[in-house]
Order: C-alpha cells, then structure tokens, then sequence
C-alpha cells in the first residue's frame, strides 16, 4: 500500500509526472489552484506502488510519497 | 506508512519561480539532497549566476552568494581559498558558464579547484528571452538566430564537459540529462560524485546538465523533453569524462 500527497499550490500543471507514472494514473485535474494551472491528480490510488517516479520527475517537488 | 519522498532539508519552502516544466527545479532539488546526505549544509556556501537561477539564493537553504555575470568560479575561488573547510559549489546556466564566464571557468578548472560546479545546458538563453547561447544547436531557431544556427557564422555549439575534460586540474566531469526518471536518477548519482570529490579534496569537478526550457523552446513540457532526448543527446552525449579512481 503507497500513497502520495500533491502540493496542488506547488504545482505548476507541468504534466510531466504523467508520462513518468508506470501505473498511467496521473492526470490533471479539472478544477484550477490559486495560481490559475490545473494540478495534477492521481486516479486509482490503490494501483499506486510508490515507486516515487513522478516525485523524481516533478521540478517544483510538490510530490511526497508514503509506502 | 514511511514517508519516502519529501522536499530536501536544503531546499526553502518557497516555491520556484520556474517556468511549468523547467528542469532547474529538478536540479536544485538533486543538490539539495546531495548536500543532505553528505551532512555539509551548515558549512557549505553556493554561488548563484546571473540568468533564470539568479534567485537560487531564495531556494537553497545555505549560504549563498550571488556573482557578477559569469564570475561564479572566481568568486567560489576566493570562498573556498579563504575557507577551505567549506564545501563550495556554483550553479550556472550557459549563458553564464559557456559564454561571458568562459575565462572564468576554464581557469579555475585549470588551476584545479576543489570546487563543484553544476553546469545547466539549455540550449538557450532562458531569463533574457530566447537568444542563441554558445551551446545552441546547429540549425536550432531562437530570437537572434532567426534561420538557425549557422556554424559559418556563427561557430559550433560547445562541448564544455569534454573541453574541460582534457585539463589537468580537473578531477571529475560528467554530463546528465534529466529528460527522464531513469536520466534523473543517474543524474544523482553523479552530483554525488562531484561533490564528494570534492569533500576528499580531490579538485575540480563540475556536472553538465542538459535540461529544458519549455518557454524559450516553444514546446510543452512533455514535446520539450522529447526534443531533448532526440537533438541534444545525439549531440552532447552522456556519461562521464573524467573520474578519480577513488570516487569511481
């Protein structure tokens, strides 16, 4: 069981954790934060497998991960 | 639950001001850790440049200094002379480290000083707006090369790693990318080496990073990070140029 926790003030709607999810789980989500970009969103949290890929990835580190 | 993934202790809790995208932030962040494992925060100094990581003095949490344009290695000389204990590194774009502070660095590789320097290849001219940089590519279009860059006139992208890589006084040279998360974690790896070269006195050791600019590119993130991997590495290629045995 992983989880991870976004920092959707943080995030700057870059998507580049989409493509380095292995799971395909992330995505944007619809709605907008305070900075006017979309934040990313994880779906299926249960296939999360906390590989921390999308924390590596995201240049405004704005991604923890529990396992 | 273990947390297994935070924000360095190194790095301030303000946000970057980057572009969507940019790698800078990827890259601070791997310092930053770097200077977490190796306990040195309280004693290390960083220089920043001049370009988009002028205000890296907001984000890393240790002491800092900001040089005149291109004059990073030089000040990091004088610091790291004056307290040799200190762990000293510099972070510089290429406009600053490839072009106005060319002198600089090639100097301060020659004569071989245990500093560390994190060397971001763009491609590009970031804070500025987009102008062509000594490391644009051939045939790449940017604000002041409007056809491409033409080698006729306008010379040959540098390869600083491997220039600098045939000084004597150079210990470790290793170029990255961080296009990736398997380029990401090799990237790790190496700032790890240079600044543990470093902290066994072994001399000048200095990470190029080829990284994006989504903005002065043109493209998205994700497009940005393709092109990368398909025009720059090609190009500058990655692995490492120099190594003491020790740190190997």
């Amino acid at each position: 069981m992983a989880k991870i926790l976004i920092d959707e003030e943080r995030c700057k709607g870059c998507e580049l954790c989409i493509p380095a999810c292995p799971k395909h789980i992330m995505v944007m989500a619809e709605y907008f934060n305070k900075k006017g970009y979309h934040p990313a969103k994880q779906i299926k949290p249960e296939e999360c497998t906390g590989c921390t890929f999308c924390a590596i990835t995201c240049p405004d580190v704005a991604i923890e991960v529990y396992k | 639950m273990k947390k297994v993934f935070e924000s360095p202790k190194s790095l301030t809790k303000d946000p970057f001001t980057y572009c969507p995208g940019c790698h800078h932030g990827i890259a601070h962040r791997l310092v930053a850790e770097a200077l977490d494992e190796f306990g040195v925060r309280e004693k290390t100094i960083g220089v920043c440049p001049v370009g988009c990581s002028v205000f890296a003095y907001v984000f890393f949490d240790c002491d800092m200094i900001c040089a005149a344009h291109g004059r990073a290695p030089a000040v990091a000389t004088g610091i790291k002379r004056a307290k040799p204990d200190s762990i000293v590194f510099t972070y510089q774009g290429d406009g600053d480290l490839a072009s106005i502070g060319t002198a600089e660095i090639v100097h301060t590789a020659n004569r071989g000083e245990n500093i560390t320097v994190i060397f971001i290849n763009n491609a590009i001219y970031g804070m500025t707006g987009g102008q062509m940089a000594p490391t644009t590519l051939v045939g790449q279009v940017t604000q002041t090369s409007p056809y491409g860059r033409d080698p006729k006139t306008m010379g040959y992208p540098i390869k600083v790693a491997e220039m600098l890589s045939t000084l004597k006084g150079v210990a470790y040279i290793s170029r990255v990318a961080l296009s990736k998360p398997a380029y990401i974690l090799k990237a790790k790896k190496a700032i790890r080496k240079a600044f543990q070269s470093q902290i066994e006195g072994k001399g000048f050791s200095l990470v190029e990073i080829l990284s994006t600019c989504p903005t002065n590119w043109g493209l998205s993130p994700i497009e940005a990070n393709k092109w990368l991997e398909e025009n720059m590495i090609p190009y500058y290629p990655l692995g490492e140029f120099k190594t003491p045995e020790e740190v190997s």
